[in-house]
């Protein structure tokens, strides 16, 4: 009596079972798929030109079969760079600042809003890059430094104020909520004993901060840097907008107009599909924005996975 | 005196550790057993490998048998909804479902078959009274099951676990989490219910257990130390560990 | 009483305070900033015919007109997206929570993946969806542009569910099975019922993402005039419509773009707000 009977119950456990396993395996093989799927599609570049000159070749001539990435991909690294060199001290700080200092109000207020930043579309930041960022750049930042300091990185003879800076600027205020709410979860999860010890022995709350309680979150705002990293290398149409794009400049100062990779797959892809391997050039960037999101990504999921086991 | 539930060398293991060694024991029909010992000594482990709830712990491992009626429960044919069906449990702390009063009975109805609506409000009435709810409920039935008090909580997760029509209820210190006139409800029921099912306890209450028991087992760090009827444990105890218990004082063993 | 004096480590604290209001500062001017200037703008070129009209004369080209196409575009794609997010997010996160081992090793491989595939681009899926669908022979339409924001937000709706789930009580699952409920059972009629506010969130969570994602519709949704009529049509959405008609040198054009930036933050605001507030009653009532 005990013994099994199938009945219908048991026929939907199991065949559910069967097909939910079946979707967790299709989302396993997502990135695979992705990847394999850019890849093959890219490889065909290669019966033309070498993956080292596409990556270090600045020529990027099409109509004459020239794929030299390295323009685009120097603008994707100036453009992140800036972006990250604004956001890390602010997000780190207000970080910091949140989880230490502020009151239950401020708290309580914060992170509605951070949810908020997070969720605006990127086509709005654009927006905002045209209208508020680009004019700061054009008539108070770039008059302003390239006049007093006429050196690198800043002399530049672009006076639009569509530039890398710009975006920079742009693509750091659209990685704070990323950077401030993981780092603020690896605060939170340093005990409070650890700081009533540093205290208790009369260190001051900073240098409690600084020798104690950093000393114990540093991983987990590492990879929350890594994240945000990865969130501006891979961000697109605002960058678009407010970069500048202009095909064969190669920024040289933060006040030059750049192209980043994922801007140049947005512009292009699906129009010039006469040119032959034209896609399989933009596949191969594409191609590559994956590769160097994934791995970052993985570096920074698995240092925090990496803390969660421990604790637990 | 007939089992039933009986185990036969019982072992359970939760990764390296060793919570239940070797225990051979019968569990008579139609009384209430009560299974004492101190606390961490695998009582509720004992509990749950009835009705194979403890497989949902990780790495747990389970050697030896466990009898219902003569047949073994963790026989990979066994099909072990039918087998949870035969046993109504209750928690240390209510589990209601996030339903309403009358939905927390009728779902284990409704979940094994029962779609008739005359049969489903016949059954959630005769067992909220046989948990001595009805009347303080029966104006509300579809309001949220979360709005009863602890107390409350706790008679109707009996009266769901009675619904299923069990031959025996599980009680891991149902009592525990409750007021102590709530707590003097849930034994008066208990009492009253013993004719009907076989039921088996968790208490670290020993006044409870003296009230309630007509059997009783004790353990002690995972080993089976005594058992036998209540009267005979409580009074007359063999073992100098369960007289340390019951008179109230920690046994200290000296392992070498 | 030690007197307080002003020495190094108290000039540090100090420094570092001031430093650190003065980062908290400039993130929130920064996002007044974004929310004063898309309002600004947007309440200026906001009016009945631009939410009940159609552009007319192109999107591109023409003066007047709405952009109701992009409002509808956008919502009938975002629910699409999200719905089918939903049917694939509930069943996997079933299955990590109920039919796995809290600490298998197959349900962590998932996670992940869900994880990494989270931050993968949306430019990418874009582009990947694009190669797929001329492998397959299609044109951008509703269907692929929803196809594509789907595995966009997937991941963002699985994991923030799983999360979720992961913190209901151990013994909510085992009153459930102890009362004879198989494993679906207990996740569908149990545990989903009992974190509905927190799943409700996380899919309107997923359902902003995948509404201001401008990336991945670019080449799978396409643009157009008219109204979404047919899966197998291009739709047009806000956030192209924002990106397109800004970047015409007509005014007239221009506030088309600013009102469909508007539309999308306001969407988007009181999706978030929702969000949260959903989210907060779970908790309240989970910890009860």
């Amino acid at each position: 009596m005990n013994y099994s009977k199938l009945d219908s119950r048991k026929i939907k456990d199991i065949f559910a079972k069967r097909a939910m396993f079946f979707l967790c395996l299709c989302i396993l093989s997502l990135t695979l798929f992705i990847a394999v799927g850019l890849w093959h599609k890219s490889a065909a570049i290669f019966s033309l030109v070498s993956l080292k000159s596409v990556i270090f070749s600045t020529a990027w001539r099409p109509f004459s079969g020239q794929f030299g990435l390295g323009g685009f991909i120097i603008g994707t690294f100036w453009v992140t760079a800036i972006a990250m060199l604004i956001s890390i001290p602010l997000s780190v700080l207000t970080a910091i600042y949140l989880s230490e200092y502020a009151g239950r109000r401020l708290r309580n207020i914060s992170e509605p809003i951070i949810d908020l930043l997070a969720g605006i579309s990127p086509v709005v930041y654009g927006v905002w890059g045209v209208i508020a960022i680009v004019p700061l750049v054009r008539n108070w930042l770039m008059p302003f430094f390239s006049r007093r300091l006429p050196f690198f990185p800043f002399a530049s003879d672009n006076f639009t104020g569509f530039s890398v800076l710009s975006a920079g600027i742009v693509l750091a205020v659209m990685t704070f909520p990323i950077i401030i709410s993981i780092s603020k979860e690896a605060l939170k999860t340093v005990p409070l004993e650890i700081r009533e010890a540093s205290l208790a022995l009369g260190a001051t709350k900073w240098q409690t901060i600084k020798y104690a309680v950093l000393k114990k979150a540093w991983p987990g705002i590492i990879a929350a840097v890594i994240l945000g990293l990865s969130r501006a290398f891979g961000e697109t149409m605002a960058v678009l907008m407010v970069a500048g794009c202009a095909i064969g400049v190669i920024p040289k100062s933060i006040f030059d107009a750049g192209y980043p990779l994922p801007a140049l797959i947005a512009n292009t892809y699906g129009e010039m599909m006469s040119v032959p391997l034209y896609d399989a050039a933009i596949l191969l960037a594409a191609f590559m924005l994956l590769t160097v999101t994934t791995l970052f990504n993985v570096i920074g999921w698995g240092v925090l996975l990496h803390i969660h086991a421990k604790e637990s | 005196m007939k089992p039933h539930i009986s185990t036969k060398n019982l072992s359970v293991w939760y990764g390296e550790h060793h919570v239940l060694n070797n225990i051979s024991i019968d569990i008579p029909d139609k009384k209430i057993t009560v299974i004492i010992g101190p606390s961490g000594c695998g009582k509720t482990t004992l509990l749950k490998s009835f009705n194979r709830l403890i497989e949902l712990q990780d790495g747990v491992k389970i050697s030896g048998k466990v009898l219902l009626d003569g047949e073994d429960i963790y026989d990979p044919s066994c099909d072990i909804t039918h087998l949870r069906k035969k046993m109504g449990l209750l928690f240390q702390k209510p589990q209601v479902l996030p339903m309403s009063i009358y939905e927390n009975v009728a779902y284990g109805l409704r979940i094994h078959g029962t779609k008739d609506k005359e049969e489903l409000d016949y059954s959630v009435e005769h067992y909220l009274k046989e948990a001595s709810l009805w009347n303080e409920v029966k104006d509300r039935l579809n309001t949220s099951a979360w709005k009863l008090s602890i107390g409350q909580q706790q008679r109707l997760c009996l009266a769901r676990g009675m619904a299923i029509e069990p031959e025996v209820i599980l009680g891991d210190e149902p009592t525990a989490a409750l007021d102590p006139i709530s707590a003097e409800r849930i034994e008066q029921r208990f009492l009253g219910l013993k004719n009907k099912y076989s039921i088996v306890l968790v208490t670290h209450i020993l006044r409870q257990a003296r009230r309630l028991a007509d059997y009783v087992i004790f353990l002690y760090f995972g080993n089976l130390i005594e058992h036998g009827p209540a009267e005979a444990v409580f009074n007359h105890p063999k073992d100098p560990r369960t007289q340390a218990y019951i008179d109230g004082r920690f046994f200290e063993e000296h392992t070498s | 009483m030690a007197k307080k004096y002003f020495d190094k480590r108290n000039t540090e604290e100090a420094v570092f305070k001031c430093l650190m209001v003065l980062s908290i500062f400039i993130v929130a001017v920064s996002l007044i900033s974004i929310l004063a200037t898309v309002l600004v703008k947007g309440i200026g070129a906001l009016n009945i015919a631009m939410l009940t009209k159609t552009p007319e004369g192109g999107y591109y080209l023409g003066k007047t007109g709405g952009i109701l196409n992009a409002i509808l575009g956008s919502v009938i794609l975002g629910v699409g997206a999200t719905l089918m997010s939903l049917v694939i997010s509930l069943p996997v996160v079933c299955y990590l929570n109920l039919y796995l081992k809290k600490n298998s090793r197959f349900a962590l491989l998932v996670r992940f993946s869900l994880d990494v595939l989270w931050g993968v681009p949306s430019i990418v899926y874009g582009a990947f969806g694009f190669a797929a669908m001329l492998f397959l022979g299609l044109k951008a339409s509703l269907l692929s542009g929803t196809v594509t924001v789907a595995l966009l937000i997937t991941p963002i709706m699985a994991r923030s569910m799983d999360e979720i789930i992961r913190i209901i009580p151990f013994e909510l699952k085992e009153a459930a099975y102890a009362l004879g409920s198989t494993r679906l059972e207990t996740a569908f009629k149990i545990i989903f019922k009992q974190a509905q506010p927190a799943i409700l969130a996380a899919t309107l969570v997923a359902f902003g993402r995948g509404i201001g994602d401008a990336a991945c519709v670019l080449f799978t949704a396409g643009f157009t005039d008219s109204l979404p009529y047919s899966l197998f049509k291009p739709v047009a959405t806000l956030p192209l419509a924002i990106f397109f008609q800004l970047g015409t040198p007509f005014p007239e054009v221009q506030k088309r773009g600013y009102a469909a930036a508007l539309i999308l933050t306001l969407l988007i605001l009181t999706v978030s707000l929702s969000a949260r507030f959903l989210s907060k009653r779970f908790t309240e009532h989970l910890l009860k």
